[in-house]
């Protein structure tokens, strides 16, 4: 082993251990022999995953990227060789802007020393220290906003519960990231968890709260262990008494609802209920848990707190534009190069987040989806729009958690439509009928026309019941349901109207419009084709028969000599 | 029956705790059978249809007994547009069963989720917990295969 090694990390979060960091650090610890190896989350180059980080004696930071558990591989590491050395393309690395991450992936998430030696914990004492009224007004003159999706003004809703006279408050943070797309909340919790609870007891020392929940989705294992190590450390190290007070922090798990992310439904969810949304007002602030003042805020709000306090409001509120200040976490994901998670400064162009940052090819991208299902995407033509609360709501789309979705030239906008309706109209709580049933009744009209079943008063139909829906339903889940539909229609009704009029998907995606077809002057007859069909539909004579084919794309992804492609029905 | 009681009398008998209790019952006993929300009714002090309920409003719970092996296929936005369907066609045909059953031998239970959270790897599907990420044809044939072996 090199003897100018100090430290070697290696990201063990969740997607480092799905890409095999498991196996990875079983095997360089046996060839590290006593040379501890930290297990750290995650830096954000999903792409290179599994990552190893050695700190040299004189301080030089040097990565590994896509190790596997193979000795020749490990031992690049071990002997600091220059093959296998990962580096984050510049245009990524000068485009980010890493505040609220920039513990993650370099710290052991589940020790407190290590925190503590970054400057962790500090920013809890100077709150301590402060009035209650002077944190509420640094976190209002910050100018963050909630960052799971609505963004609301954070200081002003610590403001409503500070103000409230109760002798129980509750503060609940809430990570039922359900977003399908999103996982900046779960990258947070399992490799900074000491940080996000750091800003829930800042949040207990300006609000007078009693008790802290945080609401996870059980599909974060992870998350939910490294957050209660974190609790148990913050109890034993009595960091849980905030201004006087001995402040419980409970873990409650979620059980897989979408709708829980609405307050009113988190709130019930907690109870032990089903979670459906009421009726507001009263705010939770006014009723919520067990009808106690409540404050909900998203687990990115909270791991801003602590470095709005540390760094004071002036200094925070430097990065960002006039109405979305500091920084924003997106999880960029879909077709492009550098999947992974990336901060960025509120204002930056999607321009910039998805060709420098992600690196996805110009030739290829038809647009973006911000805000998962109750969002919308927008197409490549606006891409030089500021990424703000406000700039994405005017194209009818919205911030949202923070899920970004690269889609390629070849998806089908309505395709994407239908599936994010599929997703709404099965997470529908059933509460208001204009979502249950109108979701419903827009996810068939969407089927039908994938299927070249369509009609042009179909098109005109999802536009009327799409706000009516909007109108109709109570939560934020129906408001914005209809959203993906809109937005696909105003950008790219083209494609709307090739399925109806021409019977034809030209992203080719569509089954039911397409025909797979073999080339056989490109074919050499190797029949692995034949051996992979599923259903038979590939004859000795390699011909496909249309009628059996479900175009399961087996043999298009099989065949050595792509003789066999996805063609326009005939 | 006394496994169900032993997760249950774990935790405190009160409504609130509802979901957990079903929680703890699932992770014991791989679902929630008709003999569990009597006793969790009984338990917590709520009508059975309450229990019902809950149950079937949260995608996490299963009414049915799950196969050895259950394979989660993600169908989040990344690995949707990414071929997941594809990939929950492939096992369908593999498998002879459809998302949500479980094959006649009881050795595996294929299902569609909403996101692992591990979209930069999308495709991704988890076998009993364990994800495997940048899928194709060829590498969830070898996986099921492994499983299959087993």
């Amino acid at each position: 082993m090199n003897s100018n090694i100090a430290e070697i990390r290696l990201g063990t979060a969740s997607c480092g251990i799905a890409s095999g960091a498991g196996a990875v650090l079983e095997k360089l610890q046996a060839m590290a022999g006593s040379f501890a190896i930290t297990e750290v989350g995650c830096v954000g180059c999903c792409y290179a995953e599994p990552l190893a980080e050695v700190i040299t004696k004189d301080g030089q930071s040097i990565f590994y990227g896509n190790l596997t558990a193979d000795e020749k591989c490990l031992n690049n590491i071990l002997e600091l060789s220059e093959a296998g050395r990962f580096v984050e393309p510049e245009a990524r690395r000068a485009k980010t802007l890493p505040k609220v991450l920039k513990l993650a992936g370099r710290i052991n998430p589940v020790s407190l020393e290590a925190y503590q030696a970054v400057g962790g914990y500090q920013a809890l004492a100077k709150a301590q220290e402060m009035a209650p009224e002077a944190i509420v007004n640094a976190i209002k003159a910050s100018g963050l906003r909630g960052r799971g999706g609505g963004g609301f003004p954070t200081g002003m809703k610590w403001g409503f519960l500070a103000a409230k006279d109760s002798p129980e408050k509750i503060i609940i943070c809430n990570a039922d990231e359900g977003d399908p797309g999103a996982f900046m909340d779960r990258s947070l919790m399992e490799s900074v968890p000491h940080q996000v609870l750091e800003g829930m007891l800042i949040a207990a020392a300006a609000t007078g709260a009693t008790k802290l929940f945080i609401y996870c989705r059980a599909e974060y294992p992870m998350a939910i262990k490294n957050l209660k190590i974190a609790i148990e450390q913050i109890n034993a190290n009595k960091l849980n008494i905030v201004k006087g007070r001995e402040l419980e922090i409970i873990i409650k798990e979620g059980a897989g609802a979408f709708v829980c992310g609405e307050e009113t439904a988190l709130i019930a969810s907690l109870e032990g209920q089903r979670g459906t949304p009421r009726f507001r007002p009263p705010f939770p602030t006014d009723s919520g848990y067990h009808q106690l003042p409540t404050m909900i805020n998203n687990v990115e709000t909270f791991g801003n707190v602590a470095i709005i306090i540390a760094e004071g409001a002036e200094a925070y509120a430097q990065v960002g534009t006039e109405n979305s200040k500091g920084t924003k976490i997106f999880a960029l994901a879909g077709d492009l190069k550098y999947p992974g998670l990336v901060e960025v400064p509120m204002g930056i162009t999607l321009r910039e987040i998805v060709f420098e940052i992600g690196g996805a090819d110009p030739a290829n991208v038809k647009a973006v989806q911000t805000g998962g299902p109750s969002g919308g995407c927008i197409p490549v033509e606006q891409f030089d729009t500021p990424v703000d609360y406000d700039s994405l709501r005017s194209l009818g789309a919205i911030m949202g958690s923070g899920g970004m979705i690269v889609i390629g030239k070849n998806r089908c906008m309505v395709e994407t439509a239908r599936y994010f309706l599929d997703f709404t109209r099965r997470e529908s709580c059933g509460k208001c009928t204009f979502c249950r049933v109108g979701t419903t009744r827009m996810f068939e009209t969407l089927e039908r026309i994938t299927r070249g079943e369509g009609t042009l008063e179909d098109i005109d139909f999802l536009e009327t019941l799409g706000n009516q829906v909007r109108k109709g339903s109570l939560c934020g889940l129906g408001q914005t349901a209809p959203n993906p539909v809109l937005a696909t229609l105003r950008y790219f009704k083209n494609e709307y109207l090739d399925h109806v009029e021409k019977h034809t998907c030209t992203a080719l995606e569509c089954n039911a419009l397409v025909q797979v077809k073999l080339d056989q002057s490109k074919c050499v007859k190797c029949k692995l084709c034949i051996k992979s069909c599923p259903v038979g539909a590939i004859g000795d004579d390699f011909v496909i028969d249309k009628d059996k084919c479900t175009r399961c794309n087996s043999c298009i992804e099989l065949c050595p000599k792509k003789a066999i492609s996805r063609h326009p029905n005939a | 029956m006394e496994k169900i009681k032993a997760c249950l009398t774990a935790i405190a008998p009160e409504p609130g705790n509802l979901i957990r209790g079903l929680q703890a019952i699932q992770t014991s006993e791989g679902y929630v059978s008709d003999d569990a929300i009597r006793l969790a009714a009984e338990y917590f002090k709520v009508a059975p249809a309450e229990v019902e309920g809950v149950l079937s409003f949260y995608a996490q719970f299963k009414r049915v007994k799950p196969g050895r092996f259950t394979i989660a296929v993600c169908d989040g936005t990344a690995c949707h547009i990414k071929g997941s369907p594809l990939i929950m066609e492939w096992l369908s045909d593999a498998l002879k069963i459809r998302p949500g059953e479980t094959d006649k031998d009881g050795n595996f239970t294929i299902e569609k989720v909403s996101c692992l959270g591990c979209c930069s790897l999308a495709p991704v599907m988890a076998v009993n917990g364990t994800v495997y990420g940048k899928l194709d044809r060829k590498k969830v044939v070898r996986i099921l295969k492994e499983y299959q072996n087993k």
